[in-house]
């Protein structure tokens, strides 16, 4: 955890990082006929935080999921933290290899869905990997679940069952339970899209809090517009499968530069 | 015929003791179906290319056969190419086998019924595959699926009547015993059939219960 007061990564153009963290070179995602991601070229820097925002069915999400290894790209390179996690020519049929799970402990997700084990309590959600995993004991694995429900606002709730809680509890558990990976880079697929919209609060209080004071790379797909100006330093507009724009939220919410993210904003802006 | 009553108590011992059988073949039966079709179950689940196969080949052969059949196979045929058990192990062994294939559709259907978000939370964290399946999927879809093996546990404490057939002494066969010694059949079949029900309601009633209690949680 680093000071809040220090600089947040700049948002400079990432074309011009030297070592970007989450790489996509060609990435293409075929679903039959669909083309879901095209040929992609896609970078993020260590430490940056981005949204992505587009249209439902233009390709943020497979992004994510690529990266989780929940999707096989069709075609393409993708490298995290300099390890190769893809490397797929077209038509060719890909394995689960060892170099890929290394590679993936660096990744942690917050679902939709949540996706809590409805068996578990919240502690023990949160201990599984920690223990099976990275191998951590039991005792110190409990010790810091216990510091990240603190920290999620969950302390009271440790031993309670997905069931007992909200949603926006249980996305906070999610949350808490990707962070005892100590991930480098936290994915967030579209967090809050399942939540009533009273819960809706409780749940990107915690995750601009992690914007605000943490170094971890951040990569969010929302169609919360106004949170994802607040807490990025980035925001990329998708659009068919393509990254139609990038640049600071400033620029893509007040000065779009293109038409197709101009229309884009003004209905999802409107309603 | 006239049901006479001091016959009846007599034979009540010695149905006992035939029922004490039936029901150990039933629970050692169903604790080796339930782990054998678990078993094929996953292994059918992990689409291992040749062994997925045989697995799907040896469930369509024992759903597709009666049990009977299996049973006369394993006790006469079987003994000719040297294997050979006494008539209690090759019973138990028989409809084991035999409700293992049901089974390992109940659990099928359990596992399938894990929602997909499970297994993608589970690579989340990188969790081993080992530990998915034992700690994630399995407590889940086991859960859901237990009434429905409660109810094969009951179906097979009645099935397990064919097994008289070859010479196993339970239930069935020790009323057909104390009839073809006596040359009174009222009083000993009915009482199995007695015997049955005693012990197939009440089960089927847990199962109600059951069914109740392990509703899904999602």
């Amino acid at each position: 955890m680093r000071p809040s007061t220090e600089p947040q990564p700049l948002s400079a153009p990432v074309d011009l990082a030297p070592d970007p963290i989450i790489r996509f070179q060609n990435v293409s995602k075929n679903w039959g006929s669909n083309q879901v991601l095209k040929s992609l070229n896609f970078e993020v820097a260590p430490g940056e935080k981005v949204s992505i925002i587009g249209p439902s069915g233009s390709g943020k999400t497979t992004i994510l999921r690529i990266l989780m290894t929940l999707e096989t790209p069709s075609e393409g390179l993708v490298k995290v933290d300099g390890d190769t996690l893809w490397d797929v020519s077209p038509g060719q049929k890909v394995r689960e290899t060892k170099q890929m799970r290394e590679t993936r402990r660096k990744i942690g997700m917050v679902f939709q869905q949540f996706n809590l084990f409805p068996h578990m309590t919240a502690m023990e959600n949160i201990i599984e990997a920690p223990i099976h995993v990275l191998g951590m004991n039991k005792a110190e694995a409990k010790e810091r679940a216990a510091e990240l429900l603190n920290l999620v606002g969950l302390g009271k709730h440790m031993n309670h069952t997905p069931p007992q809680m909200s949603g926006g509890q249980q996305q906070r558990v999610a949350i808490a339970r990707a962070l005892a990976m100590r991930p480098k880079v936290l994915l967030f697929d579209e967090p809050t899209s399942a939540l009533d919209p009273e819960l809706i609060g409780e749940v990107l209080n915690v995750i601009r809090n992690l914007a605000h004071t943490t170094d971890m790379t951040m990569l969010m797909v929302t169609h919360e517009m106004r949170f994802a100006e607040e807490i990025s330093d980035r925001v990329v507009m998708f659009d068919n499968g393509a990254a139609v724009e990038s640049g600071p939220p400033a620029q893509i919410f007040k000065d779009p530069q293109q038409e197709r993210t101009r229309t884009f904003l003004r209905a999802v802006l409107q309603h | 015929m006239i049901w006479d009553n001091n016959f009846a108590v007599s034979v009540i011992p010695l149905l006992l003791e035939g029922l004490w059988v039936t029901i150990k073949i039933t629970l050692l039966g169903t604790t080796l179906a339930a782990a054998l079709g678990l078993f094929f179950a996953i292994l059918r689940r992990l689409a291992i290319p040749v062994l997925s196969l045989v697995v799907s080949f040896f469930v369509v052969f024992v759903r597709g056969t009666p049990l009977l059949v299996q049973a006369y196979c394993a006790f006469f045929v079987l003994p000719a190419y040297g294997i050979s058990f006494d008539a209690f192990t090759t019973g138990v062994v028989v409809i084991g086998v035999n409700y293992s294939a049901y089974m390992a559709e109940v659990y099928r259907s359990g596992i399938q019924g894990v929602p997909k978000g499970q297994w993608e939370a589970a690579t989340a964290l990188s969790l081993p595959s080992v530990r998915t399946w034992g700690r994630i999927i399995l407590p889940q879809a086991v859960r859901t699926v237990v009434p429905m093996l409660g109810n094969y546990l009951i179906q097979m404490f009645k099935d397990s009547a064919v097994l008289s057939a070859i010479t196993v002494v339970e239930l069935m066969a020790t009323a057909q015993a104390i009839g073809s010694s006596s040359f009174r059949y009222l009083e000993p079949l009915t009482l199995a059939a007695l015997l049955f029900l005693a012990v197939s309601y009440p089960a089927s009633r847990l199962v109600n219960r059951l069914e109740r209690r392990y509703a899904p949680q999602h």
